[in-house]
């Protein structure tokens, strides 16, 4: 019995089986489905998520010239546009030389994390909570944002207006809410101005009082549903993150972290420019989304969790006092239990969005935003690595600029993709625990999309793909300069770069 | 109080950038909830339309499943709006229409470096990928375009309260961007 069910990925004979599908799966960003392929006697012999759509960004921007890549490669996803924005502008960064000015490093970091409030927030209030506060298999006709403002007018009404705070601040660094323009080629290309810094110092302090009552929402669901919140979907795993020099939490910029399920430091601040020595990508033929792994451990077992959850856990420290706080909190309750559970996500997404709170209002009191050095620009490089903790994860930008300006290489590992076994793990984990052998329901079927919302997917950035990162060998001499390069090209052949 | 009516949204080959300009409303949203219901949408969990009066869709096409919801939303909506640039002109997405399909998959999933198991992914579950992304009037009549990428709340809000009062939509100054 428990034989049968240790690995769902793949029935031994699916001609036989009953297929049910969870199409599209909802209240989440993006397209994709569920599929379950079930016996005569309703056990669970196959459970998938698919990512069905297949998008072009790193095929056809190949030829745009470079400063077009910020704008351009955002449209990936409407919900977080900044993070494609700013890892591009990261990695557009190396290719023009820059040294960011401090303002324009300030700028950029409110801009973030005025997104990551923003998706934070749509995330849990408009798109979970539903789930949470009336229950999994709640009447399917409430379980929404709808249901949520009749019931819970307070607490929905402070969901809206958090987005709305993130929002703004988005608009104030970039120009638009969605799809802005502020971030360039080493720099920015407008400071914040004193009224537009007191615009937004009007409703700071409400907006992190709001913050800290919804960590206060999300810790108060997972003790009061204590043994659901633990077990539910939750399975071992790896962790991959950034962190700052000093171990701190940050989603702006540091060095990649890994770590295995017991704990283990696999590397630790790795310099991201390197990131195809670490991480491999793996094809199944039944998704479009690639399933990447740490190199060192193979495809098998080297896959790994991304997000909220892996950033809060992994860190040393939050650098911001209230956050930190509830850091510690999170981490000690019920003896660490909820730091590895699938629904943990919630609650240390909460933390952080306390953490983008307090370091909103700690950059709008820094004089720098209103400085006038917006750009700074040195010697001109071939290529250019942007990373950077996007609201879901690790988001990884590798650009090549040839002596044109235009882009002849692309490459993106979106956040949501390192997820990708994560997710299919969790949401067999779910068909184990709660669809094997009984009845389905419109309800038992929503707890396979509760597994997959606790990672906030970004189904949309997941289906960038399309277009290759050539294989390049360097041979470099002792003092590390250039020897030769040689490339892979699509057909596989070894040549020269021109 | 009049029967409220009853919006359809979904995303196709978009960003849902869109979807959260809709949201950009912010506050707005409260008040509109009085006026209407939600069938399909990224918002609930209804998984296909039923009767509406109002349907709108971001996103191009690009695959053939969202041929089939696209036909889904044109016959049970009254009125069915295009959103953004992408449901108008195809939109960032349409960039590939100029490269040829197969060869992109087979460097894709097949001969880039740094790939364990190669092969393009062709499981049945999986809808086919259309040669080319093509907006939504190609496909079907459209009532309403609202162009953008994304337009802002602020349109979104006037169209709506406009459409939903029984007036011509108009959009004034300000209100129609094309970025």
């Amino acid at each position: 019995m428990t034989e049968k069910l240790d690995n769902l990925e793949t029935a031994a004979h699916p001609e036989n089986l009953r297929r049910v599908a969870i199409e599209p799966v909802s209240r989440v960003e993006g397209h994709g489905k569920v599929t379950l392929l079930l016996d005569e006697n309703d056990h669970v012999r196959q459970v998938r998520l698919h990512i069905v759509e297949f998008r072009g960004f790193e095929k056809f921007i190949q030829g745009r010239p470079y400063w077009e890549a910020p704008v351009m490669v955002q449209r990936l996803c409407g919900i977080c546009p900044v993070s494609h924005h700013i890892a591009a502008s990261k990695a557009m960064d190396m290719i023009v030389g820059a040294t960011l000015t401090p303002t324009a490093e300030k700028v950029r970091r409110l801009m973030h994390y005025g997104q990551i409030l923003q998706s934070h927030a749509l995330h849990f209030f408009h798109l979970c909570s539903p789930d949470l506060l009336f229950g999994f298999d709640s009447d399917v006709a409430k379980r929404n944002i709808v249901g949520v403002v009749a019931a819970y007018p307070e607490i929905a009404k402070q969901g809206v207006l958090l987005r709305k705070y993130g929002q703004e601040v988005i608009r104030v660094t970039a120009g638009k809410r969605v799809h802005g323009t502020g971030s360039i080629p080493g720099g920015v290309n407008k400071n914040v101005s004193a009224e537009e810094r007191d615009y937004l110092l009007k409703d700071i302090g409400q907006v992190v009082e709001w913050s800290r009552a919804a960590v206060g929402i999300a810790r108060q669901l997972f003790e009061q549903n204590l043994d659901l919140y633990n077990n539910f979907g939750t399975f071992k795993t790896h962790t991959l993150n950034l962190v700052r020099a000093d171990g701190a939490l940050d989603l702006y910029h540091g060095g990649l972290r890994a770590r295995d399920m017991d704990g283990n430091t696999l590397f630790d601040h790795y310099d991201y420019r390197h990131y195809w020595d670490v991480i491999f990508e793996d094809v199944k033929p039944w998704s479009y989304m690639k399933f990447p792994f740490l190199r060192s451990l193979g495809p098998e077992t080297g896959w790994y969790r991304v997000g909220p959850l892996s950033r809060v856990t992994q860190c040393d420290f939050i650098p911001t006092p209230l956050a930190e706080e509830q850091r510690k909190a999170f981490v000690a309750f019920n003896g660490g239990s909820a730091t590895g559970a699938t629904l943990g996500f919630h609650w240390a997404r909460m933390i952080e969005m306390l953490h983008a709170a307090e370091l909103i209002q700690q950059l709008l009191h820094d004089p720098d935003l209103q400085g006038n050095d917006l750009v700074n620009i040195g010697k001109r490089q071939a290529r250019g690595v942007g990373v950077i903790e996007a609201p879901r994860g690790t988001l990884i930008h590798h650009y090549k600029v040839d002596d044109n300006d235009q882009i002849v290489r692309c490459n993106l590992i979106v956040s949501t993709t390192h997820n990708n076994q994560a997710m299919n793990e969790a949401i067999r984990q779910v068909a184990r625990q709660y669809i094997d052998g009984r009845k389905l329901t419109e309800g038992l079927l929503n707890h396979i999309e509760v597994a997959i919302r606790a990672f906030d997917p970004c189904l949309s950035c997941a289906t960038h793909a399309l277009g290759k990162m050539p294989l390049e060998v360097e041979l470099l001499d002792v003092s590390g300069g250039r020897v030769d390069t040689l490339q892979r090209s699509s057909d596989g052949a070894f040549c020269s770069p021109d | 109080m009049n029967k409220k009516l009853r919006i359809a949204t979904t995303s196709l080959a978009g960003c849902f950038g869109c979807h959260m300009s809709f949201l950009d409303i912010d506050e707005r949203l409260l008040a509109l909830l009085d006026l209407v219901e939600f069938d399909r949408s990224p918002i609930t969990d209804i998984k296909h339309c039923g009767p509406c009066d109002i349907g709108i869709i971001e996103g191009g096409i690009c695959n053939v499943e969202n041929v089939h919801v696209l036909h889904e939303f044109r016959k049970n909506c009254k009125i069915l709006i295009a959103i953004g640039s992408c449901a108008i002109t195809g939109g960032l997405p349409a960039q590939r229409n100029h490269l040829d399909l197969g060869s992109c998959l087979t460097e894709v999933y097949l001969t880039e470096p740094g790939l364990a198991h190669g092969h393009i992914p062709n499981d049945p579950e999986l809808p086919l990928p259309l040669d080319k992304v093509h907006p939504l009037h190609e496909v079907v009549k459209i009532d309403y375009f609202i162009p953008g990428c994304p337009p802002s709340g602020d349109a979104i809000w006037k169209f709506l309260t406009d459409l939903i009062a029984g007036k011509t939509p108009e959009l004034g100054h300000g209100l129609i961007n094309y970025d």
